[in-house]
């Protein structure tokens, strides 16, 4: 190229000059930038790649039938591959919750402000102990509730009382309350936000 | 390495310093692909290759590495983990398993235009040799990570494929038929299979890397080739290989991932067989069984045997198409010419391109259903590759009458495009370059 005849007539200034920007800079910051940008896009498909995928996503509501769920009894439900405690609590075990003063309580939250309105009796939240993620016990027939008659985490000894709230041991938040909402009486929706 | 004038590795900052004193990674760096190896200055384009097929390694490994992230190795699972899972769900799963997939075929191809690079300067020669036989390790390496990575869709193709290949080594006598059932793990692919197939074809890469590192660092001790075939004689002929080769590798590299990118957009299945979107069955063959296009011509080396001499036809095919390979290891040895480069070498160049266009005409051949105009072809075509080497190759070295060498790089470069372009010794049309420089 720099052979041709009309090459000799470059105008002086975008020659090298000592000073100043001289056009070989303007193509060197101009390529390695493009290359860098086009670099950093191609790396976008190895991260998404990585998120959860349309199909994962697809299982974020799970519909539970509770109408065989009698009060002192609880079940167990999968909802995104996580275990959610579904309890029908006893009168005793409302009372019980009521009856603890907040300011004693690490994570102060009433039950009435971790169950629906009306619908006190219904405590669903996530069977994901909030110290490390191991399942608590209680959930089942014959299982150790702890000495608060909730939970009772078997991995680090976490306790949570009646209203699924920590009372002792190494967890610092109460157990989870997803959103979930009553689409009949007999059935909820988890993972749907509720109204 | 290699020049007395190869810049030495100079930290200026201090944390440079002290890490260069407790670890010399940098000034290794350097002197390898930095300011610090100097380069013949007259490489043409077809040097461009080897960086290209590291940058195409390097696209394997990264979107190999995310695939296994998402495929299942099991029989019954396989397929879906590629077609449905990686091809549907997962995010841009679709484009890391199109990018694998053309990726390796693209660094097939650059990797052919290295060998024929490499056949037409004489870079097999002293001393050479071993970069040669280190290349041919790493294709050999390539070709047979590229096939296990073809079984795991585990499709008709794929499955196929697999019992075809191993079917290689029934062919041998006594040893043939317990090798290829030890090979499968079963008496035809299956888990087993499947299993071995995935955890080599993730292991070899990267044994194909550390050969990679072999092979550059003994072209590092002697130092590049050039198109003169020349060697280096003083600083004159070299420029550091930063920033020159780097920003040339550079802006080529950007070109063949273009022609890459392309590809895997707009003919993603271009280059596959559609067969291998069919889920194994292990009790139908695909009307019609070809490998990948990469193979095609030892494919035709191997169909071309089919009468018994001495050996069974199975066996002659299996040993052509191994020795068609193999031979490439003595080529060292079996052209003994003094002079590298293919361009001072008139009659040499002649053949060297009938063997191009041979090894296309058994890739064609490979690449269809066997018909006896097709084996004739192949079989003519697989007799001149062998002739090539083993007769006229030998021959060649002992009568050619190379042209004269230039004297030195920079004298071959320094007088002028049409001087430069043509041969020293043959006479370079003196008209418009001539007036050009007299103006």
């Amino acid at each position: 190229m720099a052979t041709k005849a009309g090459s000799a007539e470059v105008p002086h200034s975008v020659v090298a000059d000592g000073e100043g920007i001289r056009r070989r800079d303007y193509l060197k910051i101009g390529a390695v930038a493009f290359a860098g940008v086009g670099g950093v896009v191609a790396l976008a498909p190895l991260l998404v790649q990585m998120s959860p995928s349309a199909d994962v996503l697809a299982l974020s509501t799970t519909e539970v039938d509770i109408s065989k769920v009698q009060p002192g009894q609880g079940i167990k439900v999968s909802w995104r591959k996580q275990p959610v405690f579904v309890r029908n609590l006893t009168p005793k075990e409302i009372a019980e919750a009521n009856a603890v003063p907040l300011s004693s309580l690490r994570d102060p939250q009433t039950l009435a402000e971790r169950t629906k309105p009306g619908k006190q009796n219904w405590l669903i939240t996530l069977g994901v102990c909030t110290h490390l993620g191991c399942i608590p016990l209680g959930i089942g027939e014959g299982e150790n509730k702890g000495p608060f008659g909730g939970y009772f985490c078997p991995c680090h000894g976490s306790q949570y009382d009646t209203a699924a709230r920590i009372r002792q041991g190494p967890a610092p938040k109460n157990l989870f309350v997803p959103d979930y909402e009553f689409t009949t009486p007999t059935t909820v929706t988890i993972g749907a936000k509720g109204k | 390495m290699s020049f007395s004038w190869a810049k030495p590795y100079e930290p200026k900052h201090p944390l440079a310093k002290w890490f260069d004193q407790r670890l010399p990674l940098p000034r290794l760096a350097y002197g390898a692909v930095g300011g610090g190896y100097p380069v013949p200055r007259n490489l043409n384009y077809w040097w461009n290759f080897g960086v290209a097929a590291g940058l195409f390694l390097t696209i394997q490994i990264v979107t190999g590495i995310v695939l296994a992230m998402h495929y299942t190795a099991s029989s019954g699972g396989a397929f879906n983990s590629v077609n449905q899972l990686i091809m549907r769900d997962v995010n841009a799963g679709w484009l890391l398993r199109y990018a694998h997939m053309n990726g390796a075929s693209f660094f097939f191809i650059v990797v052919y235009i290295h060998i024929f690079r490499g056949l037409y300067y004489g870079s097999y020669k002293a001393p050479r040799e071993l970069v040669w036989m280190l290349g041919l390790v790493i294709y050999l390496l390539m070709m047979a990570t590229a096939f296990m990575g073809y079984v795991l869709p585990w499709g008709q193709m794929s499955y196929w494929g697999a019992q075809v290949i191993t079917g290689f080594f029934s062919a041998f006598p006594l040893i043939g038929e317990p090798l290829r059932i030890w090979l499968l793990g079963g008496y035809a692919p299956d888990q087993a299979a499947l299993g071995r197939f995935f955890s080599l074809h993730y292991l070899l890469p990267f044994v194909i890397a550390a050969v990679v590192i072999l092979h550059i660092w003994a072209l590092h001790i002697p130092g590049s080739g050039n198109p003169t075939g020349v060697d280096v004689k003083d600083e004159k002929d070299t420029l550091p290989f930063h920033p020159f080769f780097t920003a040339k590798d550079g802006w080529f590299s950007a070109a063949i991932l273009l022609a890459y990118a392309l590809v895997t957009y707009f003919a993603p299945n271009y280059l596959g067989h559609p067969d291998n979107y069919i889920p194994a069955n292990p009790l139908a063959t695909p009307a019609e069984i070809v490998p990948e296009w990469y193979f095609w011509p030892f494919y035709a080396i191997l169909r071309s045997f089919t009468v018994d001499f001495i050996l069974p036809a199975k066996l002659w095919g299996v040993l052509a198409m191994f020795s068609s390979i193999l031979l490439l290891f003595f080529l060292p040895w079996i052209d003994k010419s003094p002079v590298r480069s293919g361009s001072y070498r008139p009659v040499f160049k002649r053949f060297f391109w009938l063997l191009v266009i041979d090894v296309i005409v058994l890739g064609w051949a490979g690449g269809g259903a066997p018909n006896p105009m097709r084996n004739v072809i192949s079989q003519l075509a697989a007799a001149y590759y062998f002739l090539h080497f083993l007769v006229i190759l030998p021959l060649v070295s002992a009568f050619e009458t190379p042209l004269p060498l230039p004297r030195s790089i920079s004298d071959s470069v320094l007088h002028g495009e049409e001087a430069e372009a043509a041969p020293v010794g043959s006479k370079p049309r003196r008209t418009k370059a001539a007036t050009a420089v007299v103006e």
